[in-house]
């Protein structure tokens, strides 16, 4: 059955964490479609956030291929792989290693069909660990915001384990390259820290389910200000909803699901009905996704508005390790709910 | 292969041709001649400031793609570089398409969206050019992987200049396709110079091919002015591929006849290099042997140059006819639906 939203019957489903979703539809994928294959360092051992966990065993080395460390050499096989048909994706130990393949992605990758004029077309899905997790610098990129520039990707950030799965089971069904970026403390894979909010585990139904690329979802139906996040800063901010609920404050929390493409009606029509608009990301302020939205909602949108729209994102600077100075830099819950109360003070 | 301090050609005795059949080497001397006219066309239009964009012409270099892509068949596939029309007519893209691409028209091989730097038909198996050194060669690996996990029993080539075998990506990729035993042919067209540096100042061996042993793959360099010695060396590379037995690296000593692009007058070359190489034109050089052999009259060589010289001012006559692609068209061909 195809749908978009969890089913109301808990019975028909389970309670998963996002990567055991991810990893049930990659298998439900893998078994569907034997042109899928998957390819990363150490996924023999199931990767870093055990995404591929046990699938050598059912699939066999032909399918699911240990590379070396290469990413630039495996994300270009991938390509030519997908050109021919195949149709990869490429697990990611960390997002953060993308970069030493940003020519393939960004030159190769994102234009090949265009600069063609239409004669390719790669299918091909990136599984990436994205945002900071107490590592330091080079380990903590909001991957996701760096691409979203990039016209020829689509790029995916699902924070729920039904949209997870279902988003997943859309990339890989899709003919062009998808950038899946799951924040790293959403996984909950063993031995991770699982961000805590009521969905970070959730409902999976038992039956198939797509849920599809471009829609964004209303997490938390409110009255008063509108609120867009996404990965960790969607459970962040819905625990800030929640709390200022109990205090008489009514906050709609917009979950876009996929940041390329943007479902900017579904942000409109919530303004509409709001008059105030909050947008809260993780990555670096400048050039974030957020500053697109405020710039289509303020041309769009404009005269809905009571207020400024108000954005909440990490400084523009690198995310340092102290834990202290990480979460100075991080957007959390205090700084979501101050940006909420200043807003609605206009 | 002797030492080649001084880079100068070192010409290897000219193979007799009876043990080829005349289809194939007539084939190969048309190639090359419509190479040859193709870019001194091209050249023409450009100085006559009607063509746009920018160019890197294929001149002097013939042998080493029409050996190459001759012994390929139909169905595999080579990635091209950023001097792609010889690779591109080579493998059979159609000097029409070819040409109306290069005026960016709406018939052209990308329908006028890639340009001088990204022709390619894959209908033939032409990948639309990769204009960055070395991004295509992870690229070549990939599609013969799909092809080997398919067993259809094709072969990827990839071309690339010397310059390029000192990026990461060519070295990645070389790696991945000894360790997964690959069916594909990395292809160097080695014409001494990437832009003005030569070869020497780029790295501290003497050839591309040693690099090949350092990956597990068989490696060798060859004359690349002199189709048949391409042609053989590319076909037995295939055919091991084919069997199952992986990549393999074949380095072809050739030399532009020119400038790296337009507005390159070339003057960093010395002298002596350029007359000697000069020389070693690989048209007429092939042509004198087709003309020793019986079944080649001088008047039937003639023909087909006549017929080429004709197809290209067609070419030029079809591009120049053709409608520019739809302004609408700028916005299309990025997502498939
Ligand atoms: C990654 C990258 N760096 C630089 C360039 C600019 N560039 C274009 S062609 C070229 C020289 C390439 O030399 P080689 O690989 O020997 O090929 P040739 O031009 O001789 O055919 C350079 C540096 C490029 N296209 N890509």
């Amino acid at each position: 059955m195809l749908t978009d939203k969890p089913r109301a019957s808990p019975s028909s489903s389970r309670e998963l964490t996002i990567v055991q979703a991810l990893r049930e539809a990659l298998r439900e994928e893998m078994r569907r479609d034997d042109q899928v294959f998957v390819l990363g360092e150490d996924i023999r051992i199931g990767g870093s956030f055990l995404f591929t966990l046990g699938l050598l065993d059912e699939f066999g080395p032909e399918r699911v291929l240990n590379t070396p460390i290469s990413e630039a050499g495996f994300v270009g096989l991938a390509i030519g792989a997908a050109i021919q048909g195949l149709r990869p994706i490429i697990d990611f130990q960390y997002g953060d290693f993308i970069f030493t393949a940003f020519d393939q992605i960004m030159q190769q990758c994102a234009k090949l069909r265009y600069m063609s004029g239409g004669q390719v077309s790669i299918p091909l899905v990136f599984q990436l660990p994205t945002g900071a997790s107490g590592r330091g610098a080079q380990h903590a990129n909001s991957v996701e915001t760096v691409f979203f520039g990039i016209p020829g990707l689509k790029i995916v950030t699902p924070a729920t384990p039904f949209d997870a799965k279902g988003l997943f089971k859309s990339a890989l069904r899709d003919n062009n390259p998808v950038l899946f970026c799951v924040h790293k403390h959403l996984y909950g894979s063993r031995g991770r820290q699982l961000a805590a909010s009521s969905i970070s585990r959730g409902h999976v139904p038992d039956d198939e389910y797509l849920v599809p690329l471009g829609k964004g979802d209303i997490k938390k139906r409110g009255a008063d200000i509108t609120l867009v996040a996404n990965g960790l800063m969607l459970h962040r901010s819905l625990n800030v909803a929640e709390a200022l609920e109990a205090e008489g404050l009514s906050v709609e929390v917009v979950d876009p699901r996929c940041l390329v493409p943007f479902d900017t009606e579904l942000v409109i029509d919530s303004v509409v009905r709001t008059s105030r608009l909050v947008i809260v990301e993780e990555g670096n302020e400048r050039g974030g996704w957020g500053s697109q939205l405020a710039a289509e909602i303020a041309s769009q949108a404009i005269g809905y508005l009571d207020a400024p729209i108000m954005r909440v994102a990490a400084p523009n600077v690198p995310v340092p390790f102290s834990p202290v100075l990480e979460s100075a830099v991080i957007p959390d819950e205090r700084q979501i709910r101050s940006a909420i109360l200043e807003l609605m003070e206009h | 292969m002797q030492e080649l301090s001084i880079r100068l050609p070192q010409i290897p005795d000219a193979a007799p041709l009876e043990p080829y059949e005349a289809d194939l080497l007539r084939e190969m001397y048309r190639r090359m001649v419509l190479i040859r006219q193709f870019e001194l066309k091209v050249n023409e239009l450009f100085l006559q400031g009607i063509m746009p964009g920018t160019i890197h012409l294929s001149l002097g270099q013939e042998a080493t793609v029409v050996g190459a892509c001759l012994a390929l068949d139909a169905d595999d596939v080579i990635t091209l570089t950023h001097r792609g029309h010889g690779q591109a007519l080579a493998k059979g893209v159609s000097a029409d398409a070819l040409m109306a691409e290069l005026f960016g028209k709406e018939t052209g091989c990308c329908r006028g969206k890639g340009g001088s730097l990204h022709v390619g038909d894959m209908s033939v198996g032409a990948l639309p050019a990769i204009a960055i050194v070395g991004a295509s060669s992870p690229i070549a690996a990939g599609m013969a992987f799909a092809f080997k996990r398919r067993q259809t029993s094709q072969v990827a080539l990839n071309f690339f200049g010397e310059g390029t075998a000192n990026k990461g990506d060519w070295h990645e990729a070389l790696n991945l396709a000894a360790l997964w035993n690959l069916p594909v042919v990395y292809l160097c067209e080695n014409n001494l110079y990437g832009v003005s540096t030569h070869i020497t100042e780029a790295m501290a061996i003497d050839y591309v091919s040693e690099r090949a042993a350092a990956y597990g793959m068989p490696g060798s360099t060859i004359y690349g002015n002199d189709p048949i010695i391409v042609y053989e060396a590319v076909k037995s590379a295939a055919d091991r591929a084919r069997a199952g037995d992986g990549p393999a690296l074949i380095e072809c000593l050739t030399y532009r006849r020119g400038g790296h692009k337009r507005d390159d007058p070339g003057t960093y070359r010395p002298q002596e290099e350029v007359e000697a190489w000069f020389k070693t034109d690989p048209i007429p050089a092939f042509r004198d042997r087709l003309l020793r052999d019986d079944r080649f009259a001088a008047s039937a060589i003639e023909d087909l140059q006549a017929a080429v010289m004709a197809a290209i001012d067609a070419s030029v006559d079809y591009a120049l006819a053709s409608e520019a692609p739809a302004i609408t068209s700028a916005l299309e061909h990025l997502y498939v639906d």
